[in-house]
């Protein structure tokens, strides 16, 4: 049965080529292909993953061999795909989140008349991020990780025809190729170190690595996973990404491919285990960008980059909390599949808020749509509850984990989560007051409305996912759940007792609320824009995305622009310069010799004679000698 | 002996000359024939040097080249001049370009 | 020698009076002057059989088809006044110079020992000399001569030969069309009078008279028919030209 999971990829895979190759007749039911592609393997995904629950402990983890990729001298790779415990859980992510935002799609690209191509994009997005989690050797997940980038900058630019997200796609696209040599880098090291690409075995074999060996393979690693999931060095390209229509939004760059390198850090548990150091850097990068985040979600007018840094911001916290080490793991995980929940929810909200606004996404635009679109705000509050982590709703249950985790580790990584946690609370909160609860600011020509069904039910569905999300942490059953696969987490014992760090965190959180309720309703919020002059440092900097984009341009892309610009001076003067010069200079001489060729027949003639005189000379010469 | 010789070779050089210095088709070729001739004294003078009549026999052969060089030049000069309306040589410069 | 030493300046003077002579006919008569004097020289060295060749095949045929060209290109010919070539001219002499001094010097000055003369090979006669090696030694030779003359000859006739593209029209022909025209349309056979035949004036407004007295106006330009400034050439305009001739030369007095 577990054989046939190949199946899971190749539905997608098929359907996305079909609709790709199918003319315009399919433009009126390709849309259904490509969401009935989807649901059928999230129902193969949930067969499977009942199976492995039904199953022993033991017995969970299926690999099937398809065939033999690459066989050339000691390098062998097979096209094998594992499920296990935690690929199944991403399976059912995948399928699950994707198939309801392929139904959410079918509404919101309806007018789009290029939206079979889309779904054909969704699609080919779904079958390379299954390959991804379900690879069971480095360079079939490298295959899947290249194809979700491919997928990714194809629906970035899905709009080409706007400039602004022809350059995201590009931008996407160059900033995740240095996570990839990362990540190609350290596939490369598995093979000169152990002889195979394949996870289990690396993973396996790593404890009897040098040190030095699983450190570089650590932080190769983590240079891929900063590139895939946004994180600080690497985090410039997530909020351009929101160019894209807002459903890949919601899938690829806040549910799914972004949380790649999460998963890639859980997946090479065994590597970072053994490194001390990569695990370290790790936390940094993670506690770094979960701050960065949250610091730019408080500055941005557009929903959807607010969203984005806040998306940047979890994905910190799961980083972190896998760069925790086995105490981690688990949360890493359960905090992945309940950000894919909520996430996807609150973007998919904010492409209906952006449907009923004429697609306007400036937030000062918005307002007082509570009532307008009652739907919409009840199921973007339940996403809101869960992000902030308000008991019982999903976001809870996984923050509080990795805080009480980050608190095990080190205090003042747990002090960096906290804080994380008290700045999601102040930028959800003003979000949620700019769009739906302050007074009404938008332009007398829009009128807003509930979306359609098609919409909305996605979104109904999704925030019940938020909303009871936390149920897979009761009695520890994911912990226990993946624990074959991360390991069993040794437990750090607090100073204080876990019910009272619990309570710390939910009054964090309820004084970010009541920050941002204080600073948003005490006066009237701003139709426009203010310029940036009359906003606070603080401001300033969160709006220019903490100047990430012009630190890239001073330390990588002006320095690289000069390099280029002495390399062509070079091409041009050095080696140009000598190869033209020397054929100026034959060129030069051809012109010089030929002046005397002046077709005149005289002129030949005085030459011819000028010839025999010279003999006669010669004669001369001789004979006087 | 050699005077005769020397006067050959000068009546040659200036032939030569005059072939590179008119523009005249029809000079040219009266400039040619002096080339020719002067040739023909030299042969002669060699035929007397050397006391057999080879050298004048030469010189005949060379007049009868001569006249057919002749007629064949002059009717190319003047099927040149039918379409040019020129004789000058340097008219008829189509070797260059 | 006397006839050399006489003859040599001669030549040397001609042969420059070829190369710097303006005219083409000019240069033809030096070159003349030359050869002449070349055919002197072969009969001075024992050549009597060259000496009639060179008169009756270069000065008497050569030159004359010569001369003929230089009739049919138009005598006043001559070269165009500016040089083409910079520096031709200079570079020619110079060359000519160090050519002539030093094969002067290097082959005029070589030839040595003793002049054997034609006494014997002369024997019996220089034709007969001649002959025997023409038609014994250098039969083949003598053979390919006569075939490189009959060749040139074909060459000569094609190169000058000219086709005709249309029919030529005899006299007779256009004659016939003439008559026929004006069977046909009624168009005068003979050319149109100019104006002022039989008229009393010959100026161009007035028009020719036919033999019956009417005047024809297809005799005047038609402009000036156009504009109707013919006169009718009758008494009255004569009287009236009279007139203003006499008044004219009262208002001159």
């Amino acid at each position: 049965m577990f054989d046939l999971q190949w199946l899971l990829i190749a539905i997608p895979l098929a359907s996305g080529a079909l609709l790709l190759v199918w003319g315009k007749e399919a433009d009126r039911f390709g849309h259904l292909i490509g969401t009935v592609a989807s649901a059928a393997s999230f129902v193969w995904g949930a067969v499977l993953f009942a199976k492995l629950m039904g199953s022993d402990a033991e017995d969970r983890s299926h690999t099937s061999r398809l065939f033999t990729w690459i066989d050339t001298g000691t390098f062998h790779v097979d096209m094998s795909f594992t499920f296990d415990q935690l690929s199944g859980l991403f399976v059912l992510l995948i399928t699950g989140v994707g198939t309801l935002i392929h139904v959410y799609s079918i509404g919101y690209m309806e007018h789009d008349d290029r939206r079979r191509r889309f779904f054909a994009y969704l699609n080919i997005f779904v079958a390379a991020m299954l390959t991804l989690v379900l690879a069971a050797d480095y360079l079939v997940l490298f295959l899947g990780w290249e194809g979700v980038g491919l997928a990714s900058y194809l629906l970035i630019g899905f709009w080409q025809h706007k400039p602004s997200a022809a350059a995201a796609a590009k931008k996407a696209f160059v900033v995740n190729r240095v996570g990839d040599v990362g990540m190609a880098l350290a596939i490369m090291l598995m093979f000169a170190q152990f002889g195979t690409t394949a996870i289990g075995t690396v993973n396996a074999t790593v404890p009897g690595a040098t040190q030095g060996a699983a450190t570089a393979l650590g932080l190769l690693l983590l240079l891929g996973a900063c590139g895939k999931s946004a994180q600080v060095p690497l985090q410039s390209w997530l909020l351009d990404a929101m160019e894209g229509p807002t459903p890949v939004s919601a899938l690829i760059h806040a549910a799914t491919m972004v949380t790649a390198g999460v998963y890639l850090v859980v997946r090479s548990h065994g590597i970072f285990d053994a490194s001390e150091a990569a695990r370290n850097a790790v936390i940094v990068v993670g506690l770094v960008t979960l701050l960065v985040g949250a610091w730019i979600g408080c500055a941005k007018d557009d929903i959807k980059k607010a969203l984005a840094g806040s998306t940047m911001s979890q994905i910190g916290y799961m980083m972190l909390a896998a760069g925790l080490g086995p105490a981690g793991y688990a949360f890493a995980i359960f905090h992945l599949i309940t950000h894919g929940f909520f996430k996807a929810n609150m973007f998919l909200g904010a492409g209906s808020v952006m449907h009923g606004m004429e697609d306007d996404v400036n937030m000062r635009h918005y307002g007082g749509l509570r009532k307008l679109m009652p739907v919409t705000f009840a199921t973007f509050a339940i996403g809101y509850l869960a992000i902030i982590g308000v008991p019982p709703f999903a976001g809870f249950w996984s923050k509080d984990h990795i805080i009480e985790a980050a608190f095990g580790q080190n205090f003042w990584v747990g002090l960096g989560t906290l804080v994380g946690a008290g700045v999601t609370a102040f930028y959800m909160t003003r979000l949620m007051i700019m769009t739906f609860v302050s007074a009404k600011r938008w332009h007398p020509d829009v009128h807003p409305h509930e979306s359609p069904k098609v919409m909305t039910i996605p979104l109904i569905a999704l925030a019940a996912l938020s909303a009871v999300g936390g149920l897979l942490a009761l009695g520890d059953w994911i912990q226990e759940w993946l624990e074959p696969v991360t390991g069993a987490a040794e437990h750090h014992e607090l100073g204080i007792p876990v019910i009272l760090l619990t309570l710390i965190i939910v009054v964090i959180v309820a004084l970010g609320i009541i920050a941002a309720v204080v600073f948003y309703r005490r006066e009237p919020i701003a139709a426009e824009t203010p310029a940036d002059s009359s906003v606070s440092l603080f401001a300033r900097a969160g709006r220019h995305e903490l100047y990430g984009n012009e630190i890239n341009d001073a330390v990588v892309v002006r320095p690289t622009r000069h390099l280029t610009r002495f390399l062509v001076w070079l091409d041009g003067m050095g080696i140009d310069g000598f190869v033209t010069g020397l054929a100026d200079r034959l060129g030069d001489t051809s012109q010089f010799l030929r002046k005397p060729q002046t077709g005149f027949v005289r002129s030949y003639a005085l030459t011819m004679f000028g010839g025999v005189a010279i003999l006669v000379l010669a004669l001369l010469a001789v004979t006087l000698a | 002996m050699s005077e005769y010789i020397t006067l050959s070779l000068i009546l040659f050089t200036i032939g030569a000359v005059g072939v590179l210095v008119r523009r005249n088709a029809i000079v040219v070729f009266m400039c040619i024939e002096l080339m020719l001739n002067a040739t023909n004294l030299a042969f002669v003078s060699f035929s007397r040097q050397h006391g057999n009549l080879d050298g004048q026999v030469a010189a005949f052969f060379v007049m009868v080249v001569a006249a057919a060089e002749v007629v064949v030049g002059l009717s190319i000069i003047v099927s040149i001049y039918r379409t040019r309306r020129s004789t000058s040589v340097d008219d008829a410069s189509l070797l260059k370009s | 020698m006397t006839t050399f030493w006489l003859l040599a300046p001669i030549m040397v003077i001609a042969a420059l009076g070829l190369v710097f002579a303006r005219k083409a006919v000019h240069a033809a008569l030096a070159l003349a002057v030359v050869m002449i004097s070349l055919a002197i020289l072969y009969a001075a060295q024992g050549a009597p059989f060259l000496f009639a060749v060179q008169i009756i095949v270069y000065t008497g045929a050569i030159m004359m088809l010569f001369l003929f060209v230089l009739m049919l290109v138009g005598v006043d010919s001559s070269d165009a006044v500016r040089e083409t070539i910079a520096g031709q001219k200079l570079a020619a002499t110079v060359i000519g110079l160090i050519f002539g001094i030093t094969a002067v010097l290097a082959i005029g000055q070589t030839v040595s020992g003793a002049v054997v003369g034609l006494k014997a090979a002369n024997g019996n006669g220089n034709p007969y000399g001649l002959s025997e090696l023409l038609f014994g030694k250098y039969v083949l030779a003598f053979e390919f001569t006569s075939a490189l003359l009959i060749t040139a000859a074909l060459g000569a006739m094609v190169l000058a030969h000219k086709e005709r593209l249309t029919v030529r029209h005899t006299q007779a022909d256009i004659a016939a069309r003439r008559m026929r025209e004006y069977a046909e349309s009624g168009r005068h056979p003979g050319p149109a009078p100019t104006p002022g035949v039989f008229a009393r004036h010959n100026a161009v407004d007035t028009p020719a008279l036919l033999p019956d007295g009417t005047p024809l106006d297809a005799s005047v330009s038609p402009s000036i028919a156009e504009r109707g400034q013919t006169r009718s050439g009758f008494d009255a305009d004569v009287a009236r030209t009279a007139r203003q001739l006499e008044s004219d030369g009262e208002d001159d007095k």
